[in-house]
Parts: C-alpha cells; structure tokens; sequence
C-alpha cells in the first residue's frame, strides 16, 4: 500500500454553499504533506471529512486502507490530530488529559505508562504532569496537544495550523521532533498552515486549495517553476490572488464574543 | 466499559475540583429552603398541613439533583466551545458509550449534590422518618439524575452556544421545578395544574423522596418508580440518538 490517504471526488455542501468541490488526492505512506490555502478555501472542512467528524456530501475517504464513511472507528485507530483550537480538558492535569486519550484509543495500561513518559519528557512537560491545563501557556498546550496525538502510535499525524501563536523556539523545537518521528517511525504528517516558509521547509508535497478547489499540487520547487516565482510565497499569492478572504465566524467564535459582553460563566 | 469508567471519572474529578461549583450550587436551594421554609411555615400549619419544613426539605433535594443535572449535560456545549468534545468525538469510541459515560458522571455528580442538601436540610432540623430507607432514597435521587442529565445531554447537543441557555433555564427547567409539586402539596389543586403536575417527570422523582424520606406521597412509589424508569429510558434513547448526530 503505498498511499496511506486517497481521496477521490470529494464534495462537501453546507446548503447552497459548496465548501468542497470535487477535490481529489493522494497522499503517499511516510511523506510530509501541506496542505495551504487562503481562509475559507476549505481546508478545515477537509480535514475534518478526513478526521471523520464530518460527513461528505459525495466522494470517497481512505485512510490506511479504510473507508472514512464506512469504517469511522478503523480509520480513527489510524489517525492522530492536533486541531487548530485547542482541545484540551482544562481542568484536568497534563497526565489526566494523556490518560483519558490512551483509554479512549484502548492502549493498554503498561504501554501507555510507558509512552506517556517518554512522550511528555519530550515534550518537556513531564515536570510540569501534575499540574491543571489551565495554568499552562499556550506553547505547551499545543506541545501537550502533539504528545497526547501521538500516544497511540498514528500511522497519521493531522495538524492543523499547529505553529499558529507559537514561537520561533517552540516551532524549531515542535518541527525537528515531527521529522525526526517521521523518518524514525515513517508517520505521515498532513498540516496546514499560513506560514509560507513552514511549508517550503518542510513538506515533501503541497496542495493549494482555493474555493473548494485543488489548484496546485507538486513539490514546492515545482510549484515555483509552474508560476515562474521565487518562493512559494510569491507561488501561493499567484495563484490565489491577492484578494483577502473572510471566514464566517464559527458557532464558538460567536459564543466567545456573545461571552465577552455578558460576562463568562462555566 | 473502560471507556465509560474514564468519561465517567472526568465528570467527577471536574465537579470535586470546582469547590466554587459545588458551594455556588447550593446557595439556591439553601435560600428556598430558609426564605419559603420558615416564611411560609406558619400558613402551612394553619392550613392543617403540618410542617411544612419537613414538606420541603424532599422538594428542595430534587431542585438541586434536576438543576446540577441539566446543568451537567448542557456542559456539552462548554465542551464543544473549549474543544474537548472533538477530542472525543475523534476517537475510536461509539457515540453512544461517549454519552452513556458522561451522563453516568453528570448524574453521579447530581446525586452528591442532592446528598449535599439532604445533609444541609438534616442539619436545620430536617428527619428522614426512617433512616433504614434512606440509602433507598438514594437509589431515587439517582434515577432522577440520570433522567435529567439525559434530558440535559439532549438539549446540549441540540443547542450550538449558550445563547439558548437563559431560554432552557426559563421556559423548561424553572417550569419543571414549579410546577413538580416540590413547593405545594397537591391535592385539591385546581384541574389544569394537576394536569401539568403529572405530565412533569420530577413530580414522580419528588414524590419518591417525599414516600422514602417522610412517609407520605401522593402517586404512591411503584408509580414513581415506573414513570421514572420509563422516561429516563426514553430521554437516554433521545440523548443518543442526537449525540450521534453532533457535527463540529
């Protein structure tokens, strides 16, 4: 099996709106896949098809040999994610958040012992297992986030602007450790981001996808070549113009704001 | 199970960690309690009715299980808003052990509080005419509770955001609660309320307590029991059914 995800004629409709239209791809077992795009392009809904908490409108999802809309479970034994919010429980510690994953993803208890502390040493929060979520910033959020992705051995890794409000260090430090995994245990990672250079550095293959469209997809030297630029930068604004995007606020975006006049309660 | 068992652990660990929840929670019922209890005391004895702390006490117990409890299933939303539910909503779990864990824990979470006020209630003065039947009684509260952190877990997963919560707060927990015959005794009402008091599930739930905790009830306890085992039933069938249907 040399593709670990194929997608083929994938369609997403949200009534009148398409918010995927007719996109198909390969992704190959072991590469580093980016997938770019302006806001509101469609690539949160994709992943969110691929990651299975979304159901497609049309179209076929594998991933690991598994069809995304038929065998949900097998393909979510296959993935790992780290979301764009987080998705942490803030008040439980650093090893309850671990913990619940490895039960939920039915690793066993010795294993998951095991990995948890290997994981979070990583991570750099093994000092820190013991304490609430909530007191953590948010580098080690997002750090907390990408060991608790892989407790379960993935065969893929979703992040979905996973370096977004990080900095410099936290990224080098975040990005060195996902390669090294890749290479080590030839885990796929598929990511998104807005920072070009990210992208350029370390994909091995890119997307571009623009209003629910693939328009571009190649090594980032090809994607230069194909627009005659300089850098990917310059490729991506080509060939998505320059026009800035809006993206509809999202149900939590709104409660946020709703919350910030009313005053929060939990 | 072990699915269960942890979903089920993370709605109590929440509860125990949020002292200001617990405390907060009890502040309402220990209000009606005190306010109503000893303000209308007087009126209720007069009225031939006894006394009407001892009446209340069992009402105030299922105000705060059916308040804590909703309360506990509408945190779908909280969880949908911080993200944590698409943590589990991407796990290789059926919905409906997701939701099964969490209504045990948010029903568990609702019994200790109704424990709590039952303990407050004993302490200004309140005595259970059996104790042997208490821990009975307890086997009631958590029916109660589960019944409506089911109904709680339906209406969060219905609802997007908090928007709709001051509405489900107005136009179906307080009616629930009003109109459950925790604050009135209900014979000789006029005939639409009766109407209304039995269609309500906590009446059922209320009159329970009120069988097992002071010996006397109205519906009498196979029918509680019955009415409350058959909603709650319906409510976990309804709760997962649209937990199921929840798309972030």
């Amino acid at each position: 099996m040399d593709n670990i995800i194929e997608v083929k004629n994938l369609v997403k409709n949200f009534g009148d709106v398409t918010a995927v239209n007719d996109i198909s791809f390969d992704v190959k077992k072991g590469e580093i896949f980016a997938f770019l795009g302006p806001n509101g392009a469609g690539k949160s809904t994709t992943i969110k098809m691929l990651t299975t908490i979304l159901t497609p409108t049309s179209g076929d999802i594998k991933l690991n040999g598994h069809d995304a809309t038929t065998d949900a479970n097998d393909v979510r034994h296959s993935f790992g994610i780290v979301f764009q919010d987080p998705s942490l429980d803030d008040d439980l510690t650093a090893i309850e958040n671990m913990n619940l994953h490895g039960v939920l993803y039915g690793v066993p208890s010795k294993v998951r012992k095991e990995r948890i502390e290997q994981l979070l040493n990583f991570v750099e929060l093994w000092d820190r297992r013991n304490s609430q979520v909530k007191e953590f910033s948010g580098g080690m959020k997002r750090r907390l986030e990408i060991a608790r992705g892989l407790l379960h051995h993935p065969a893929v890794l979703f992040l979905d602007e996973p370096t977004l409000g990080l900095d410099p260090q936290t990224r080098n430090h975040m990005w060195s450790y996902l390669q090294e995994l890749n290479k080590t245990e030839g885990i796929t990672v598929f990511f998104t981001t807005h920072y070009m250079e990210e992208a350029e550095r370390i994909a091995q293959r890119i997307a571009i996808i623009d209003h629910g469209q693939i328009i571009a997809l190649g090594t980032a030297d090809e994607l230069k070549k194909k627009t005659s630029t300089d850098s990917l930068e310059d490729a991506f604004l080509k060939l998505t113009g320059s026009v800035i995007r809006d993206e509809d606020a999202s149900a939590a975006d709104k409660m946020r704001s709703h919350r910030m006049w009313r005053g929060g309660r939990r | 199970m072990k699915t269960i068992y942890i979903l089920w652990l993370r709605e109590i660990k929440r509860y125990l960690r949020s002292k200001s929840r617990i405390i907060g929670s009890l502040g309402q019922p220990l209000l009606f309690l005190l306010a109503l209890g000893y303000g209308l005391g007087s009126v209720f004895a007069k009225a031939g009715e006894g006394n009407y702390f001892q009446f209340l006490a069992p009402g105030i117990i299922g105000m705060s299980i059916i308040f804590t409890a909703i309360f506990s299933g509408i945190q779908i939303i909280w969880d949908r808003q911080f993200g944590f539910l698409k943590e589990t909503l991407v796990a290789p779990v059926s919905r409906l052990n997701i939701m099964i864990g969490r209504t045990l824990g948010g029903a568990t979470v609702a019994t200790m509080q109704g424990l709590l006020v039952l303990i407050l209630v004993t302490i200004f003065g309140f005595r259970p005419y059996s104790w042997a039947l208490v821990p009975v009684a307890i086997l009631f509260m958590l029916l109660v509770a589960l019944l409506f952190a089911a109904l709680g877990a339906m209406i969060g997963s219905l609802l997007d955001d908090m928007q709709g919560f001051q509405l489900i707060m107005n136009f179906l927990v307080m009616p629930l609660f009003f109109l459950s015959g925790a604050l009135f005794p209900l014979d000789g009402l006029p005939a639409v309320l009766t109407a209304l008091v039995r269609f309500d599930p906590l009446s059922y739930g209320i009159d329970s307590f009120r069988v097992l905790l002071t010996g006397v009830g109205s519906f009498g306890l196979g029918l509680d029991f019955a009415v409350l085992a058959v909603v709650t039933a319906i409510f976990l069938g309804l709760g997962s059914y649209f937990f199921s249907k929840i798309q972030v």
